[in-house]
């Protein structure tokens, strides 16, 4: 268990192109940490280095006390867990368990109790015999996460280890690991390119966006308070309606004549009024008219898409709603829409 | 579910009579004509040798089965012939066993551990050191059997299983299959034991030669038979008799002889007999443990 500091990490790859900008974060002891960001953010890039799999161009990584950056991966005692598990093939679920232990001299019988201790809290007791091409994906998954914590590592790396699951396996395992990681108490940074993971699986989420941070904060505050439009389009499904609007002399942001948002002292010129679909209600008063052009089906609720002052929008109503195509009229349900800068994407 | 229960009778009334299938059948001829041919010319060596060396000098090949195969192998394997009257089947049997064994081994050896530097390392000429073992492909020994006798010679190494078989081993095949093999090795892999805290020796040892275990079981075939059926390297460096492998004594008896005496056919062709049942032996062992390692697809 130990804290992990990143001091302005950087990564330069061999031919020029630079995939981490320096980024600095600190990960408290004992905390689950979700990076998220789209294809090619360099989230990889980043797990790669803490786990020293990947060299670090410049800047300093500590897990613990200890400075790591020229540390081999088999001495910073961290555990990953691979996108594809990367078992051995030809050993059994034991013998891939208890690789890490044997390679490090403990002891045969020691390293046969922490294996059926591992196995024993995975569900894996059964299948200790088997090999990994005898297993299904989640067995795999699981026998990939208890090669990870019989080490008693001080820190888990995991990148995107649910992605080769069924949606249904992986809410399943989604909600394990996080159980298992405060059950062993273990800092963890896990790797995921899907929002609704990284809300529901992080104490903490950072955004990755090219290589740049973008925001860090808890799942609420990630959702309540996007840094950037960014952000505020990557998190949360369906994803918040940005509409181009304009300060005026009276301090609001208008998108259309007759309709316009409150903005923050300071803002000024072009900026984007981000609404999230689900923060609105259909109400007979509501001062916002949206044309509904498709309705989706959800099951819970619906998603009205149309087009409210010129510009695309959606909104989510409960399934009791009644809706048709045509007019309606929304106004906000909770909370102040947001504001952010139009040429920057930073919210104001 | 309504649907599927009635479907089922109306398909099977659907389906047609089984007709004569003249493409399968044709397919078959193909085959056994085409064992035909590679068998028979054995089994007539086999009959021939059970004949004595006169009826076989005087009516030529044999298809009936004799009365000398159990003399004939008899004297093949154990009298010792040649001119010096020191070597008999038996050493040659063990000789080529140990040119067939030791070439296979030594160059999968030599072959993986190259392979597994050139994939492995960040060599700064890696690409570079593997076009120029490449190209060893295009010179195999016959090319470069001058050079490489003066070479042995210079050595002091006539005479000797090392000058009979290191030269053999020296050259591209088995690094480049292995090459081609560790690169669709996964790269997680690598990094998972890594982390497990294996080093290089022991990631190539408990990793990668047992991933690589149908591979060696393939290259091991290969190079068998290959090393087993040496003829021009074996007669140029080793001139003792001790040294003969079966290949070689096959000749030495139907030519060791006076004229006045006739040829020992029987025996060569025992000899040749005994000369091929080996090869056979591992493809058919290694066959089957390739087969089942391929089918298994554990990586
Ligand atoms: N060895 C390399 N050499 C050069 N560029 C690389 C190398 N590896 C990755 N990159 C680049 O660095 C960027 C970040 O890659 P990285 O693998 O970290 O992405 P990622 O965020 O993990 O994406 P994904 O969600 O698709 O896994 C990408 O643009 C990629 O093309
Ligand atoms: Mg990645």
């Amino acid at each position: 268990m130990a804290k992990v500091t990143l001091d302005g990490i950087r990564k330069v790859y061999p031919n020029g192109f630079e995939a981490v900008k320096p980024s600095s974060f600190d990960i408290p002891d004992g905390e689950f940490v979700v990076l998220v960001g789209p294809s090619g953010c360099g989230k990889s890039t980043l797990l790669r280095m803490i786990a020293g799999l990947e060299d670090i161009s410049e800047g300093a990584l500590s897990i613990g006390d200890r400075v790591v950056n020229d540390v081999d991966p088999a001495d910073r005692n961290i555990a990953m867990v691979f996108q594809n598990y990367a078992l051995y093939p030809h050993m059994t679920v034991a013998k891939n368990m208890g690789y890490g232990l044997k390679n490090r001299g403990v002891s045969k019988a020691e390293i046969e109790r922490k294996v059926a201790e591992a196995a024993e809290m995975l569900d894996l007791s059964a299948l200790l015999d088997r090999r990994p091409s005898q297993l299904s994906g989640g067995q795999r998954q699981r026998v990939a996460m208890g090669r990870a914590i019989v080490r008693n590592p001080d820190l888990f790396l995991f990148d995107e280890p649910l992605s080769n699951l069924d949606a249904k396996l992986r809410n399943q395992m989604r909600i394990e690991i996080r159980a298992l990681q405060r059950r062993l108490g273990v800092t963890a940074i896990y790797v995921t390119h899907d929002q609704v993971e990284a809300m529901t699986m992080a104490d903490r989420i950072i955004v990755l966006n090219g290589g740049v941070i973008e925001q860090i904060g808890t799942p609420t505050e990630i959702y309540e308070n996007p840094a950037s439009t960014f952000v505020a389009g990557f998190m949360g499904a369906p994803p918040m309606n940005l509409l181009k609007a304009k300060v005026n002399g009276a301090g609001t942001a208008e998108v259309t004549e007759g309709l316009s948002f409150p903005a923050p002292a300071g803002a000024s010129g072009d900026v984007l009024v981000g609404i999230r679909p689900e923060d609105l209600e259909i109400a007979e008063d509501g001062d916002m008219q949206m044309e509904v052009k498709i309705v989706e089906e959800l099951g819970a609720n619906r998603l009205l898409h149309g087009d409210l002052g010129g510009q695309e929008f959606s909104v989510s109503v409960p399934k009791q709603q009644e809706v048709t195509e045509g007019q309606i009229a929304l106004r906000i349900k909770s909370g102040e829409p947001h504001v952010f800068d139009a040429n920057s994407g930073r919210r104001l | 579910m309504i649907d599927i229960t009635t479907a089922t009778p109306n398909a099977a009334t659907i389906t047609p009579k089984r007709r004569f299938k003249w493409n399968v059948a044709l397919d078959h001829l193909v085959l056994i004509v085409g064992s035909l041919f590679m068998i028979l010319p054995v089994l007539l060596a086999f009959t021939t040798a059970s004949h004595d060396a006169v009826t076989i000098h005087r009516e030529g090949l044999q298809l009936k089965m004799g009365d000398q195969l159990g003399v004939n192998f008899q004297k093949a394997m154990f009298e010792k012939g040649g001119f010096t009257d020191t070597v008999d089947g038996m050493r040659m049997l063990t000789n080529s066993f140990i040119l067939g064994i030791g070439f296979a081994v030594g160059k999968i050896i030599i072959g993986m551990m190259a392979a597994y530097a050139i994939v492995y390392f960040r060599l700064r000429f890696a690409s570079f050191a593997f076009w120029i073992i490449f190209t060893t492909l295009l010179l195999p020994l016959e090319v470069r059997i001058l050079p490489s006798y003066e070479v042995i010679q210079g050595l002091g190494l006539t005479n000797t299983y090392t000058g009979l078989i290191v030269p053999l081993i020296a050259s591209a095949t088995a690094t480049f299959f292995f090459r081609q093999f560790f690169r669709s090795v996964p790269e997680e892999l690598v990094e998972a034991s890594r982390i497990d805290g294996a080093g290089p020796v022991k990631f190539f040892i408990d990793i990668l030669v047992p991933l690589s275990r149908t591979m060696i079981a393939a290259m091991f075939i290969i190079m068998f038979v290959f090393g087993w059926n040496q003829y021009l390297w074996p007669t140029l460096i080793t001139t003792e008799e001790s040294f003969f492998t079966l290949v070689r004594g096959i000749k030495q008896i139907v030519i060791s002889y006076t004229d006045a005496q006739i040829p020992e056919h029987g025996q060569a062709l025992a000899l040749a007999f005994v000369a091929i049942v080996p090869p056979v032996l591992v493809v058919i062992f290694f066959q089957s443990w390739f087969v089942k390692g391929l089918t298994e697809s554990d990586k």
